[in-house]
């Protein structure tokens, strides 16, 4: 399960770290992005234990929000072209028998690329 | 050798018996029973295809107003239309940018005019003494236009090269993104389904051809412009009423980084009179070759050659990499259009027709005549450099700056090769830290360097892209033979 963790101030301390010692889950860091006042972390979290990762992350000032759809297509819009598939970096996007684009969300590190190779605007990313 | 006419198979699709087959079930068909068999059982063949075609757009008339204007320019919905035509007539093309909204364009108005929105119109003129208006500002939608017609200068490519990129950074291009290091490989076109590949000796297809456009039923009135058949890019002109389509069949688009177009929907049918008509449509995506460009250097050298097939595997190798290709045009609405017209033609809703006159077989595409020579770094640079040793103490560079009145040193190993810069500014701030070292802890190392041979619009765009103000030229040693400057480069362009 894909979650976005967002620290805020306390950058410098070692959260990530400190919620892997507390609970003892293997966590993967897929895409962070942190400046001078916050930060934003995607990380991926054995579907079972995303409760006790979330608590872990919340007492250590952090708040998290689980990716449920990290990714929306606006059916209205997409073309199914496939300006999408060659550019994501972990294989979100593919196409089906009929040529139409499936999304494996579960696979979505929320990096923004498809939305901004999209030529019909149909992607967005989301943020809750 | 099995003959039909158009009179005949249009008597069949009005009684409702013509057989029809998309141009992938007539590839699978001739696989199997042959084009002999073909060419007597199946009367119409239907192809697809549904991507970018910049080369788009609509001539619009607006009807009189009121006192009357002549438009010398118009904007529809913020984007400029060419007007200089007679008084209400314009030519709204599909890559022109809205002048405030970059993400808008032409192939947006004219989606939005197909969808029946209201347009907000904005001319001006300087008034004559039959057109006294100066300025209009109405909203219209495309029932009030007397008439809306497609007219597209280019469109339905025969194949398309396929993009990749072999430098170090994410180039933004009409092939979409393409990601560095051979990251990539994007590509266009319907393959099997495509229009000029089932007709490649343009037999059916020709000036007066009835086919789909946008949801429509409209016209190859020509070839297209570049059309170039002997290297099997061959292109068509075409034209539709567009009150009459769908915005199901046309897009507005926009590339990042490139600006905007339009996916537009063709379909072709191909009357199959005899064998030979039909065995041209027995090809496969396996037949059909293109090749892979490298967008990221200039004259986008072939990397290699592939098929359709290749292409649509996913999958092709590119110096021993496994690189993932995905397509910009759309398969499946070619497919959609192959079999909407297809049922058409089945529903006696669409007859087919014979050219008025043929295109052209042969032919192929010239570059721009340019008069005044490309310009290179090596007529803008200065070859008098100054430079000084990586082992130089900081003190020397700053009085070689000081003396020479210039901004960057070029820092050079003891074989003479470039192995850094230092600018005035790296000098100040090492001076002003009390900074006693050798040039090497004041120099940047890694250098963005020009060519003599490199055009100087790359010149120009490498010091824009990494915010400097010039490039030490090197030859292939990396020995420094000049100095170029945004200074020499802007004198030289602004002189033209």
């Amino acid at each position: 399960m894909k979650m976005m963790i967002y620290v805020s101030a306390a950058v410098h301390d070692p959260v990530i770290a400190r919620v892997i010692l507390d609970t003892d889950i293997e966590i993967n860091v897929d895409r962070a992005n942190i400046d001078a006042t916050s930060g934003e972390i995607v990380l991926e979290v054995p579907a079972d234990s995303c409760a006790r990762v979330a608590t872990a992350f919340e007492r250590h000032g952090a708040s998290v929000s689980i990716l449920e759809h990290p990714i929306i297509r606006d059916d209205d819009e997409c073309v199914h072209c496939g300006a999408c598939i060659n550019v994501c970096p972990v294989q979100v996007f593919s196409f089906n028998d009929d040529w139409i684009i499936a999304i494996d969300e579960s696979k979505c590190i929320q990096c923004g690329t498809c939305v901004t190779a999209c030529p019909h605007a149909a992607l967005m990313v989301m943020s809750e | 050798m099995t003959a039909k006419t158009i009179l005949e198979i249009n008597e069949r699709i009005r009684d409702g018996s013509a057989c029809v087959l998309t141009a992938e079930e007539m590839t699978e068909y001739i696989r199997e029973h042959g084009a002999g068999k073909a060419a007597q059982e199946v009367d119409v063949v239907t192809t697809g295809t549904f991507g970018a075609m910049c080369s788009s757009g609509v001539f619009l008339n607006f009807g009189h107003s009121d006192p009357p204007i002549r438009m010398q320019r118009v904007h529809l919905n913020g984007v400029e239309a060419y007007s200089g035509i007679a008084a209400v007539d314009a030519y709204l093309g599909a890559t022109q940018p809205s002048d405030s909204d970059e993400s808008y364009g032409g192939g947006h108005v004219i989606e939005d005019l197909i969808a029946g929105r209201e347009i907000d119109v904005h001319a001006e003129s300087s008034g004559t003494d039959c057109y006294p208006r100066k300025i209009l500002d109405t909203s219209i939608t495309i029932d009030d236009l007397n008439q809306a017609v497609m007219l597209n200068p280019r469109n339905a490519y025969q194949r398309y090269a396929a993009a990749t990129n072999s430098t170090k950074r994410t180039l933004y291009t009409y092939m979409g993104t393409l990601l560095p290091g051979f990251g990539n490989v994007a590509y266009s076109g319907a393959g099997v389904l495509s229009p000029i590949f089932n007709d490649p000796e343009f037999r059916t297809i020709g000036i007066g051809t009835r086919i789909f456009l946008g949801g429509a039923k409209g016209h190859v009135i020509g070839s297209g412009t570049q059309h170039d058949p002997d290297n099997n890019f061959g292109t068509l002109m075409v034209s539709g009423n567009l009150k009459e389509m769908d915005t199901r069949y046309m897009r507005g688009a926009i590339f990042r980084g490139y600006g905007i177009s339009m996916y537009v929907g063709i379909g072709i049918p191909i009357p199959i009179l005899n064998e030979e008509i039909a065995a041209a449509t027995g090809i496969s995506d396996a037949e059909i070759k293109t090749n892979v460009l490298d967008y990221g250097v200039s004259g986008r050298p072939t990397m290699r050659e592939v098929t359709y097939e290749d292409l649509k595997s996913g999958i092709v190798d590119i110096n021993g990499k496994e690189v993932r290709t995905s397509p910009l045009s759309s398969f499946h609405i070619a497919r959609t259009i192959a079999d909407e017209l297809k049922q058409w033609i089945k529903d006696g809703e669409f007859f087919v027709s014979g050219p008025a006159e043929r295109l052209q077989r042969h032919g192929t595409v010239k570059p721009m005549r340019e008069v005044h020579g490309q310009l290179l770094v090596r007529d803008a640079m200065s070859e008098r450099v100054h430079t000084v040793s990586v082992h130089a103490e900081i003190k020397e560079a700053a009085e070689l700056i000081i003396e020479g009145k210039f901004n960057h040193l070029p820092v050079l190993s003891e074989d003479g090769a470039l192995v850094g810069i230092v600018t005035s500014w790296d000098i100040s701030k090492a001076v002003a830290r009390g900074d006693t070292g050798t040039v090497r802890s004041a120099m940047t190392e890694r250098v963005v360097t020009s060519i003599p041979d490199e055009f100087i619009e790359i010149a120009v765009r490498k010091m824009e892209r990494h915010k400097i103000s010039a490039l030490p030229v090197i030859d292939p040693n990396r020995k420094v033979i000049g100095m170029v400057t945004s200074g020499d480069l802007n004198k030289l362009l602004v002189r033209r």
